[in-house]
């Protein structure tokens, strides 16, 4: 994928893991593969490779092997025996992840939940569905758009990340401008928690009695626990969709015709804005026959025709007023999958200009976008390094993608540290470091930039709660380790060696 | 020196004001009981209940009242104050209008009012940006008025804005109406910055809409009424003021055909903002619909809602129909000996059923009123002696709660029997426990209010 890290120091160079036999004891072995069966269980070095990182794929840790569970029982069971063991673990979805939430840890089991992959109910009267976490996110829709309904969250990588992946991340797309993010969908989860225990949070009917604790639980990056069903609200296809297509002759002028909008008093479907580079990208891949200009953007109104057709006139004379050059509205589907082919294929497309690139995630209040562009253009021309720029312009989310090439001395390094830098600039603008990511494994020293450290120990109080001895993801999302209650010695050592567990793996 | 206010008459609490004046000044420290006269003098609005004592002795005949209420100037000092009372082993109960302070279960101890009153600004308006900072006092209409004169708005109608605060709406979890189409607290809370009984002051969220950095603590506290920490400031996402608005009404033949028509309008490619069903006792349910859009969107929706609702009439009440909600709390309150309200969670396709098992629980001996909205949150105003309500409330709880729902008894007469203001909190409760543990180890903050004895 050809992604880099943000965090040099803590990349792999530095640290090797453990890629000797770390072990586990052959009772425990037996006992997990008793759990899952013989096929739930992988041990072998060649097969455990597609597990070592996920989509962000400079950070890698082999896993000691891999669990397959098929059922919420056997989740449960392999928790207990982690537990009991002291054995870290990291689920998995489909590995798609951008900040390396899946890399598995030192010492630890990875719990792969793809083959937990039913849609378990359909309630359409109420709008839920509700589904295993290793469902693919693109599938709900596909179940349910028959009958006009569709899940609103649409992250790039939808039509194979799951639900599961979806719940941990919090997870966006171009639409979350109205209809909200993966939490605003997620109603209730089935939960085993670190100890094997089993817990419902939230429910079908909304306000259930007792603190939020599924709201706390999606973003959580996986480090409180294992969701096994989620109940989801899905949403009733708008009457319309029409997407506007405007060329201008920079991002400022662009940048201007949102606030316009915006200021209008309209809440579009999806505001999305690609610079120059980014189109020339997209243009080389895909041939979404874009205009050549200096930044596009993509307008998506949606709703009863009537109230579609009166706000998309005045969008258009937005657009007009901020010199457009050219304006193309999209009414079909077929019009509508053209346009917006550039966008979605925006960052795979980064390989036609550039060998090697970083996708960034950043936030920034929306207004601030000229003053951040004008800067990260700047730092740029610096560094030597080019940045094409991608955004949800809507809602202040930055993708600027900092394209490098691995062969030439020193240009890695200094396209990290540009990225790096581009976080900085969103938390001195008042925004933050990740808007759809995820921290993860990438970001996790950006995060004592944007908390203090009592921020932070408020956080892990959760974790506490959740996870007192920190099996769940447990290096994961904070900057420093930090110990629940005062047993200490327990979990600093390494727990597998400390049991004076033998080879087996 | 001022011998203090009460001094000896708890253990700790002399010493505990006698520190406290050093951090927020004497003139800031009041005796809890003036509260309620000043509060009660000075209320136009129909709805604030300071009236403490009912709640506190509900359960408990020879239970305290708070004895000092407290108000500090900044978050720095409420987090002081805070720390102060948790160190002496004082019980506190955070107050902003304190219009809902009957909420929940009658607490099992209650020393200091820590009082949100004097932090009461807008601190960040991101107009632009669609965002808004602002102290947990700022009521609810300051931050509409502020919000208005710029053509914008907080997208939520909670219960008696006049005297409510952000920060008790926040931990009182209360929407209203525009939560079918604008989400609820949940879904506008971008950020928070908390004090805890440590003293901890930490803030968790941001200032911008899209943000996955860290724990959502914003959810954490919304709802959790102030058992984990108090909240100080806290940043919502706003929204444009609609260009127009309109509200249709009709007439249903009867439950069912009612909760079938919400049902079709919420099956519809309408765009409505709020959708309810009013109840009355053995009289025909009334649907309200709420469009805001342009002149053109809004004729070309209500021709295509009238096809959905033939052969039923439809007339355009006014808007005062979306008031419904907040006049069955204001009765209630004003009928306090012989009246409760309780909050019920359905699924949308058991609104008919729910309201049959109601109808029937009440016969003829207790009179209600009710008002479900589409999302299948409803609001049950009963009358009647302190011990039908008291069996009618458990009866229509066992009922929705066998179908996946809950109850929520958000006001009841000092003299009805005990019985817990929340239901059954499932198989979470020992997490939540542990929580509430790691926020708050000495159960200082409104012991015994929440789910559970938390």
């Amino acid at each position: 994928m050809g992604q880099a890290s943000l965090c040099p120091r803590i990349g792999l160079e530095e640290q090797p893991p453990s890629r000797g036999k770390a072990s586990v004891d052959a009772r425990i072995v037996q006992e997990l593969r008793a759990i899952v069966g013989p096929r739930g269980l992988i041990t072998s070095a060649e097969e455990l490779h597609t597990y070592e990182c996920d989509a962000l794929t400079n950070f890698r840790v082999m896993p000691l092997g891999v669990l397959l569970p098929e059922s919420t029982e056997q989740v449960q069971s392999i928790l207990r025996v982690c537990h009991r063991e002291r054995i870290p673990f990291v689920a998995r979805g489909s590995g798609t992840g951008l900040s390396g939430g899946a890399l598995p840890v030192e010492n630890g089991v990875v719990i792969s939940l793809t083959r937990m992959n039913r849609i378990l109910e359909i309630d359409l009267p109420n709008a839920r569905v509700v589904a295993e976490p290793g469902v693919v996110n693109l599938d709900i829709t596909g179940r349910v758009l028959g009958q006009e309904y569709f899940y609103a969250p649409d992250p790039s990588s939808q039509s194979v990340c799951s639900i599961g992946g979806n719940v941990a991340e919090n997870s966006g797309g171009a639409h979350c401008l109205k209809y909200g993010f993966t939490t605003t969908h997620v109603l209730g989860l089935e939960v085993v928690l670190p100890d094997g225990t089993l817990v419902h949070l939230g429910a079908k009917a909304l306000d259930a009695p007792g603190y939020d604790l599924a709201g706390v639980f999606v973003g959580s990056e996986g480090t409180l626990g294992i969701a096994t069903k989620v109940i989801l609200r899905i949403v009733k296809r708008p009457e319309c969709v029409h997407t506007l297509l405007a060329a201008f002759p920079s991002t400022n002028e662009a940048g201007a015709a949102v606030s316009d909008i915006i200021a209008a008093g309209m809440l579009p479907a999806a505001i999305e804005m690609m610079d120059r580079l980014a189109i020339r990208a997209a243009e080389a891949a895909v041939h979404a026959n874009y205009p050549d200009c200096g930044a596009l953007l993509l307008v998506e109104l949606d709703g009863p025709v009537a109230e579609v057709q009166y706000l998309m006139a005045h969008v258009n004379e937005i657009c007009r007023n901020r010199s457009a050059s050219e304006i193309r509205v999209a009414q079909s589907e077929v019009e509508r999958a053209l346009v917006w082919k550039g966008r979605k294929a925006a960052f795979a497309a980064m390989g036609r200009i550039s060998p090697n690139y970083i996708v960034q995630d950043g936030v920034i209040p929306r207004t601030a976008l000229p003053q951040v562009m004008s800067e990260i253009e700047r730092l740029s021309k610096e560094a030597g390094v080019r940045v094409a720029n991608v955004f949800h312009a809507g809602d202040g989310n930055l993708h600027p993608l900092v394209l490098y090439d691995r062969r030439i001395d020193g240009q890695q390094a200094a396209a990290e540290a540009l990225s790096y830098k581009i976080l900085e600039i969103c938390i001195a603008a008042g925004g933050s470091i990740t808007g759809e990511h995820g921290v993860g494994e990438d970001k996790k020293l950006a995060m004592s930039k944007m908390f203090s450290e009592p921020d932070l120990a408020t956080m892990q109080r959760v974790r506490c709660a959740f996870d007192p001895l920190q099996l769940s993801n447990p290096t994961k999302i904070f900057p420093t380790p930090r110990l629940c209650g005062e047993k200490p010695g327990k979990y600093a050592a390494h727990p597998l060696e400390a049991a004076g567990i033998a080879e087996r793996f | 020196m001022d011998a203090g206010l009460f001094s000896g008459a708890v253990p700790g609490i002399a010493a505990f004001e006698s520190s406290a004046r050093a951090i927020v000044g004497p003139e800031h420290i009041h005796p809890a009981r003036e509260i309620s006269e000043s509060a009660k003098a000075t209320d136009n609005s129909g709805g604030a209940d300071f009236s403490l004592y009912p709640w506190i002795r509900a359960s408990d005949e020879n239970a305290i009242p708070p004895k000092l209420r407290v108000e500090p100037a900044n978050e720095q000092e409420l987090a002081r104050i805070l720390k102060l009372a948790n160190e002496s082993g004082l019980a506190v109960i955070p107050c902003g209008g304190g219009t809902k302070l009957a909420w929940g279960n009658p607490g099992q101890r209650a020393d200091i009012i820590l009082s949100t009153a004097r932090l009461g600004a807008i601190v960040d308006y991101a107009c632009s940006d669609l965002t808004v900072t602002v102290e947990a006092g700022c009521t609810v209409k300051q931050l509409r008025d502020t919000l208005s004169q710029l053509g914008q708005r907080l997208a939520l109608d909670p219960l008696w804005p006049s005297r409510a605060t952000v920060g008790g709406v926040v931990s009182a979890n209360d929407s209203g109406v525009l939560r079918l189409r604008f989400g609820s607290l949940r879904d506008l809370i971008i950020g928070v910055t908390l004090a805890l009984p440590d003293g901890t002051l930490a803030k968790s969220g941001g200032k911008v809409v899209k943000n996955v950095a860290g724990y959502d603590l914003p959810k954490l506290v919304t709802g959790a009424l102030g058992t984990l920490g108090v909240i100080t400031r806290a940043t919502f996402r706003i929204h444009p003021m609609p260009k127009q608005s309109r509200t249709i009404s009709c007439l249903a033949q009867d439950v069912r055909e009612a909760q079938r028509l919400v049902l079709a309008i919420q099956d519809s490619k309408l765009a409505h903002s709020a959708l309810q069903i009013r109840f009355v006792q053995s009289m025909q349910p009334q649907i309200d619909v709420l469009f805001e859009a342009s002149e053109a969107g809004l004729s070309a929706q209500i021709e295509q809602l009238k096809t959905i609702l033939a052969p039923a009439a439809v007339i355009d009440p006014g808007p005062a129909v979306w008031n419904a909600r907040q006049e069955l709390y204001s009765t209630a309150k004003d009928k306090t000996s012989n009246s409760a309200l309780a909050k019920i969670s359905v699924l949308p396709t058991h609104i008919a059923e729910s309201y049959a098992a109601l109808a029937t629980i009440a016969s003829n001996r207790v009179h209600f009123q009710a008002v479900v909205q589409a999302t299948g949150i409803g609001f049950v105003y009963f009358e009647a002696t302190p011990a039908e309500l008291a069996s009618a409330l458990q009866s229509l709880r066992a009922r929705l709660e066998a179908q996946g729902g809950s109850l929520m008894i958000a006001h009841r007469p000092s003299a009805m029997p005990p019985l817990d203001a929340w239901g059954h909190p499932g198989d979470a409760l020992p997490l939540m426990r542990a929580v509430k543990k790691q926020f708050d180890p000495k159960n200082t903050l409104n012991p015994g209010r929440f789910v559970g004895g938390i």
